[in-house]
């Protein structure tokens, strides 16, 4: 049998659910919302669907982390899957679509919906509902944390903050950028979680959380669901939307730990990043970087090569280049200390929708052509490169 | 002392064949890190095979006891109500134990006193039964 070239993978409808802090609308149904909004942005019917991929999967002993499994969606929407996955054990959130990328060039599957959904504050809001299950003892990797009271992954990165205070510099004034930017962004997002603007002067007075990161620099717990349907480029006779390629991915896990790694993960997949492709950082018109603290976002940067290591401080300085009208265009949607915590697929989400021009008030000038999403970056780490070719 | 909780809010550690030596050896003022009989090399998280050469020959050694602050932050976020904040949570580089960090407290002093690089020393605090390594400044 002659070799057959695999076929390409692209995004091609993206759906989000209406963002909140203690919905009420089951968030099986918020996955359906946004099933159905991808759907009917791709022109695709759930027949033509035959791959489900989510991260994390159920997540039994928390409710809202995870609340709705990929067989649970395969089952209840009736799909007829060839190929499904759902797990924690890959690199990040986006890992979900680097997944389904492989069913796809694999032909394994034509059209994957991917999708994360999060009901974290709906379900700490209706513990009865949603129980999250208590242990006495502690095992596994959290051992080497929570007897020390490291019970946040906010208590984790802050000491790789730290390392950049202490070692390049890093000030209050030069982080601060990244939440600035995201709730100047989320302004212009009708579907943003937090749409108030943020003054340097509420940011430099707001409480620590876990120094150098204060109560700003952190996310919180939102309700939402946000779903990307991945298609083969032989497929795409069959959608009516522009479709994105998935150009290059990379990932990493920097021994899933968050103290026995000299490096958050987000440096090895920045570089191999730009292994896979001919482009290059500067060929990069919006870059939709992890969030969930500020931190993650200045570390991706500099992952990424748009700055030297340690010089991410003085790249966002000020805000200018990483605004909507900068040279680099950040978290347009208002990254997830504005527009929610989505969990890494608003980040893909965001960069479809720029890189298709319809960002509406948020839509950045000219015709961007490549865009960067990212998810994670502490132990996990994935990178995606989005073209409109 | 501000900053360090002692309170027995902190969650314990459930004792099991690989992280028993760890956990216990404290109660004869030992730190423990697992270690490999064939390469030499250190292993932690402990686990019964070496990450360096795959061999099996592991077994916990005594370790120094002193290091140096790799990194740290300050606390300062109840994470529940009995919690004394600001505490310090640091990362520690063990002297002899090239490519091991501990995730720990440093104790001992005012939050503000601590900086990457301090030489820090293990001082155990026993919780049921398992002895914590906490850290405090030379």
């Amino acid at each position: 049998m002659a070799a057959t070239l695999a076929p390409q993978a692209y995004i091609t409808g993206v759906g989000q659910s209406e963002v909140g802090i203690k919905l009420t609308r089951h968030p099986l149904l918020l996955t359906v919302d946004a099933v159905r909004e991808a759907l009917g942005e791709a022109g695709l019917t759930i027949g033509q669907i035959d791959g489900v991929s989510t991260y994390p999967g159920r997540v039994a002993a928390m409710p809202g982390f995870s609340p709705v499994g990929a067989d649970e969606l395969v089952d209840a929407l009736g799909i007829r899957a060839t190929w499904y996955a759902g797990g924690g054990e890959i690199t990040s959130q986006l890992g979900a679509v680097v997944a389904a990328v492989g069913a796809i060039r694999s032909g394994q599957a034509r059209h994957v919906i991917c999708f994360r959904t999060v009901y974290e504050a709906a379900a700490i809001a209706r513990p009865d509902e949603y129980p999250v299950q208590r242990r006495d003892k502690t095992e596994g990797n959290s051992q080497w944390f929570s007897p020390f009271n490291a019970l946040s992954a906010v208590t984790w990165t802050a000491q790789y903050a730290m390392r950049h205070v202490k070692k390049y510099g890093l000030t209050r004034e030069q982080l601060a950028q990244i939440a600035l930017t995201d709730r100047a962004h989320a302004l212009l997002n009708p579907r943003a979680l937090v749409r108030e603007p943020l003054t340097i002067d509420q940011y430099l007075s707001a409480r620590m959380i876990s120094s150098p990161l204060c109560l700003y620099d952190c996310d919180r717990f939102t309700d939402a669901s946000t779903v990307l349907i991945v298609s083969a480029g032989d497929a795409l006779d069959e959608v009516s939307c522009t479709p994105i390629r998935i150009a290059a991915m990379a990932g990493t896990v920097e021994r899933l730990s968050w103290d026995q790694a000299e490096w958050m993960a987000c440096y090895a997949t920045g570089k191999d990043l730009w292994k896979r492709t001919d482009y290059k950082p500067s060929d990069v018109d919006t870059a939709q970087l992890y969030d969930g603290f500020s931190f993650q976002a200045l570390a991706w940067i500099e992952s990424l090569g748009f700055c030297g290591v340690g010089e991410g401080g003085k790249f966002i300085e000020g805000g200018r280049r990483i605004a909507l009208d900068g040279e680099l265009p950040l978290n347009t949607f208002g990254g997830q200390l504005g527009a929610g915590r989505l969990h890494g697929f608003g980040f893909a989400h965001e960069a479809v929708t720029q890189l298709r021009g319809n960002g509406g008030a948020r839509q950045i000038k000219g015709e961007p052509r490549v865009a960067v999403a990212a998810s994670g970056g502490g132990p996990l780490a994935t990178a995606l490169l989005l073209t409109r070719d | 002392m501000a900053g360090y909780n002692s309170s027995s809010a902190r969650p314990s550690p459930r004792l099991d064949a690989d992280n028993r030596a760890f956990w216990t050896g404290g109660e004869v003022g030992e730190l423990r890190i697992h270690r490999c009989q064939d390469c030499q090399g250190y292993i932690h998280p402990p686990r019964p095979v070496c990450r360096h050469c795959l061999s099996d020959r592991v077994a916990p050694t005594v370790v120094a006891g002193t290091g140096v602050i790799d990194t740290f932050t300050v606390n300062y976020q109840k994470w529940f109500p009995a919690m004394d904040v600001p505490f310090v949570i640091a990362r520690v580089a063990l002297d002899g134990v090239p490519g091991v960090y501990l995730t720990t407290n440093i104790i001992g002093c005012e939050v503000d006193a601590v900086d990457i690089g301090d030489r820090v020393r293990v001082k155990f605090e026993q919780h049921g039964d398992v002895w914590l390594p906490l850290f405090e400044k030379i």
